[in-house]
């Protein structure tokens, strides 16, 4: 990742030919290393909500290996745990998840990943570490801020996820210690910072009373696949607004 | 629901997820242009995220509305978002709400 071989692109008026500053690299593996560790706090309470779930230790530390995206993780787990199929736990994961996909468009004309690599940088490619690189002056700081961001994200939220499932399973029953109700504010928590302004809001509370409606009638899962579903009138409508 | 099932949901929504990773990384460029694109996916978890907290706060056993502790828990929770509360710290602040008010025979 030398960037003393890659000439300046012109659109990056921030970074010479001797390359990025110590400085700016010491600060952005510094704050990578800030960003793992809240995140792991995250991860502790996934783990323990995994387990209370009812999947076991193994299951909830296979998720965060293999599922890597926290709120996808959380739904799967959620829907599992209310008692839906295997099936509406799988697409309200793959639904959350849809948004990867978006930050990979914009990260890959600035990280260039080549295929083996390409294959890795993927999986890593999350919330924290789009953030990251989104954020940096220069394309050779934007790579070292996902890798780093998206590596330090990864182990921390692993150890964390294996620590909150042990102590959830070492302590036993999961509703004497409130863990029910640590579901529910986990989603408001990652729902609270996209409440921005009146369109999101309006949303919110257009699919939350769907699926309060939804929930007496359909079967379990149902409800929150067809609420989310309200995303796609209202980014529509959001279109015309836009342009008279 | 038996482990063999929850181990397919486990690999399934892994397998799935990757890939929407993966292509993100490899499809044209065009697909962000279409703005509709974009602000869809940018609602969609803003939908499903609602609708989870509702389902998971009041749907009781047989899928009735029910009121409990998760419900205290909940607004707890939003209370301490309110005080601008890191992740943790609202999701603890809920947890031990609903732990108490169970243990204090205030709510189910």
């Amino acid at each position: 990742m030398s960037t003393s071989e890659r000439p300046s692109r012109g659109q990056f008026p921030m970074s010479t030919s001797e390359g990025p500053g110590r400085d700016d690299r010491a600060r952005i593996l510094r704050n990578a290393l800030a960003v793992g560790a809240a995140t792991g706090a995250y991860g502790i309470s996934f783990g323990a909500v995994g387990v209370a779930g009812g999947l076991s230790v193994l299951q909830t530390c296979a998720l965060s290996v293999l599922l890597f995206s926290g709120g996808s993780q959380f739904a799967l787990v959620g829907v599992l745990g209310a008692g839906g199929s295997a099936l509406a736990a799988v697409a309200a994961a793959l639904l959350l998840g849809v948004r990867n996909a978006l930050y990979g468009l914009r990260l890959a004309p600035l990280l260039r990943l080549r295929w083996p690599s390409r294959l890795v940088g993927a999986q890593l490619t999350i919330d924290e570490s789009t953030a990251m690189a989104m954020g940096q002056d220069s394309p050779a700081l934007a790579r070292l801020a996902f890798w780093s961001t998206g590596l330090s994200v990864f182990v921390l939220w692993n150890l964390a996820t294996l620590l909150g499932a042990l102590g959830a399973h070492a302590f036993g029953d999961p509703r004497a210690l409130g863990l029910d109700a640590a579901i529910p504010a986990a989603f408001v928590a990652l729902l609270w910072p996209r409440l921005t302004h009146r369109g999101p809001w309006l949303v919110a509370l257009g699919a939350g009373l769907l699926a309060l409606a939804l929930t007496p009638v359909a079967p379990p899962g149902v409800p929150v696949l067809v609420a989310a579903l309200v995303a796609v009138p209202a980014g529509l409508r959001a279109r015309r607004e836009a342009t008279p | 629901m038996s482990s063999t099932t929850v181990w397919a949901a486990v690999l399934l929504a892994s397998l799935g997820s990757y890939l929407t990773k993966l292509a993100g990384q490899s499809v044209p460029q065009g697909l962000l242009s279409r703005g509709w694109v974009a602000r869809v996916a940018g609602l969609v978890p803003v939908a499903l995220l609602s609708a989870l907290v509702v389902v998971q706060t009041f749907a009781g056993a047989g899928a009735h509305l029910v009121l409990d502790a998760r419900s205290g828990g909940l607004a707890a929770g939003v209370a301490a978002l309110l005080l601008r509360a890191p992740f943790i710290v609202v999701v603890a602040v809920a947890a031990a709400t609903a732990a108490l008010l169970r243990a204090s025979g205030l709510a189910a």
